[in-house]
């Protein structure tokens, strides 16, 4: 797998900063052993909170990467970052500035 | 006209198309569950059975161990009484001896006030011994020996008669002794349960269980005083016990209108499932298995019907064996090994293998640690301590690694497990029970090489003579040829030597 980790001291995404992703979406957790798939989109979010892009930068960066029209790129954002904290991958005091 | 110029002037060739923009999505995989229903593989730990530390067990009894609980087999047997004597006025449960014959376990269920249910001269003879006077005990099954049915005829046992050859049996003992006893028959029939259950008994769906009674009357020296009817085995839909009842309901009320009989008693057998899990159910226990409390509806509701009055109604014996002491039942085992396969699952072996768990073919256990383990759940292999391919605790389960060392529970193991364990390759284990104090003791010593050869005996033509030269008959005497030491008992130093 090839890893797209980074060193992060930030300990809101000090999970985020230890997950092993892999180009085609395949996450791997060495914290817990979980694993999990994100699709593309997914992917672009996960790596794009990791590396501290705020809520703007998100939108923008999925608006850059995707054909994306029409569709509510913040809405999306923050859910993702909900199911990042459901699975214990954000803490839940973490906030998308 | 446009030139291949202009073409590449209006469309960035070489420019890649953007992909399409879909929500996203993180999906936590969820490897060992077997459906959105289904439960999370069990990893957290439980250090101790009825409040009491497994390594306080392990120190003092030894690993492998049984382990039971006399709180949860009192508590399962008020409940199943309690359930049954809301619904029915006359209630005697009679408890499966075969099921779990250790003598602490009976005499539990005895004090509790059940009856015995015995399959075998043997388990009559324990009946006794367990202080069950004759006519508490019922003498069911295909095979009962001639010294036992008379002694069982003689002091008013319940007897359930099998088969035409058996009832002849009988009448021919109760001539040859001078006896007019009484007996039930034992019915079979459909209730929408499979297999259907019709080796035993007489078929009541085609009347040979009329004919039987009809035969029974014109032999002059039986009198009918009794029913017994067992459904099935770990019988998961409760409404198999209506429809059965309501069965029986009908031919009690037929004896009663055109033959006379009344009955003392409508033995309605066993069956009620545990919360076990057979290898071929899709749901896990907690999830499918009947409460006690649904069990005993079941039957009670096929039985009012009954054309007797209240207090002339025939006593309902029930024979519950497995939903009683299944979950009072923990074998604790450790871990001995660690292996890769060569398919790349993870195996673990311990010291307790189908020679202890003959029912580990159709059940997959609850696996349990003692302790926290630290590391991944994988799909692994349990297999026993058997040299034998087929030695396999569970065939598929999550845990982590585990070193050895690791102790684990294998749950619920109460019923059949000890009475069906043997001594093969390894001798058998102690067997603890915990009181409702948390207090602990041996019920069973482990099994010794003296036990295991106690009843050995070697020829004397073996013990003294040569060994044959290949190819030819033992010639006793004949010079020249290596001779064995004689077969001696073993010294206390020997002994001491834990062969399992």
């Amino acid at each position: 797998m090839s890893s797209t980790q980074t060193h992060h001291t930030d300990p809101q995404t000090a999970t985020l900063a230890n997950l092993a992703v892999s180009p085609t979406g395949f996450v791997f957790d060495p914290r817990t052993g979980a694993t999990f798939s994100v699709n593309p989109s997914g992917r672009a979010l996960l790596e794009g909170i990791r590396d501290g892009l705020s809520l703007d930068a998100l939108v923008d960066k999925l608006a850059d990467d995707f054909e994306a029209a029409g569709a509510d790129l913040r809405r999306d954002a923050m859910e993702f970052a909900r199911s990042l904290k459901d699975q214990g991958l954000l803490p839940n005091t973490f906030e998308l500035a | 006209m446009t030139t291949h110029t202009d073409l590449t002037k209006a469309v960035d060739l070489s420019r890649k198309p953007k992909p399409l923009y879909a929500r996203p999505t993180l999906l936590r995989h969820q490897s060992g569950l077997m459906n959105k229903m289904g439960t999370q593989p069990r990893i957290t730990p439980t250090d101790a059975i009825d409040g009491v530390p497994v390594s306080e067990l392990v120190a003092q009894y030894g690993s492998p161990l049984f382990v039971y609980s006399q709180r949860t087999i009192e508590h399962r047997y008020r409940e199943l009484q309690s359930n049954l004597a809301r619904r029915y006025p006359k209630v005697q449960p009679a408890w499966s001896y075969k099921t779990c014959y250790l003598d602490a376990v009976c005499r539990t269920y005895h004090k509790e006030g059940s009856w015995a249910e015995c399959v075998s001269g043997m388990e009559v003879n324990k009946a006794l011994r367990n202080g069950m006077p004759m006519n508490k005990v019922v003498f069911n099954g295909p095979a009962k020996d001639e010294p036992t049915l008379l002694a069982a005829l003689k002091g008013g046992a319940v007897v359930n008669i099998d088969h035409f050859d058996e009832l002849a049996a009988i009448e021919q003992l109760a001539k040859t002794h001078g006896l007019f006893p009484k007996v039930g028959i034992r019915l079979n029939m459909a209730t929408g349960n499979t297999p259907r259950w019709d080796r035993f008994g007489f078929n009541l769906d085609n009347g040979q269980a009329w004919d039987a009674v009809r035969r029974l009357q014109a032999g002059g020296r039986l009198s009918l005083n009794g029913l017994h009817a067992h459904f099935g085995t770990f019988i998961l839909d409760a409404d198999n016990y209506t429809i059965g009842a309501t069965k029986v309901t009908a031919f009690v009320n037929r004896l009663k209108r055109e033959l006379g009989i009344t009955l003392d008693y409508i033995d309605l057998g066993g069956g009620f499932a545990s919360q076990n899990r057979l290898k071929t159910q899709y749901l896990p226990g907690d999830q499918v298995t009947p409460s006690l409390a649904q069990y005993a509806e079941a039957v009670t509701r096929g039985l009012s019907e009954l054309d007797y009055a209240e207090h002339e109604l025939p006593t309902l014996i029930t024979e519950t064996g497995r939903g009683l002491i299944d979950e009072a039942g923990t074998l604790v085992t450790t871990v001995l090994a660690n292996k890769r396969l060569a398919d790349g699952r993870r195996a673990v072996v311990v010291d307790a293998g189908v020679n202890l768990l003959y029912t580990a073919f159709w059940y997959n256990f609850e696996i349990e640690t003692t302790a926290p383990v630290v590391g991944v759940p994988e799909p692994t292999v349990v297999f026993g301590p058997l040299c034998m391919n087929i030695d396999v605790v569970r065939e598929h389960i999550m845990l982590p690694p585990l070193p050895v060392g690791t102790r684990l529970l294998i749950r619920p193991v109460g019923a059949y497990a000890v009475t069906q364990s043997m001594s093969f390759i390894h001798l058998q284990p102690a067997v603890a029970m915990i009181g409702p104090d948390g207090q602990h003791a041996e019920i069973r010593a482990a099994e010794t090489l003296d036990d295991l050869v106690r009843n050995e005996r070697v020829p004397e033509w073996i013990e003294a003579g040569p060994q044959p030269a290949a190819g030819r008959p033992a010639t006793p005497g004949r010079p020249g040829t290596p001779v064995l030491p004689r077969l001696t008992p073993l010294s206390a130093a020997d002994r001491a030597i834990r062969l399992n």
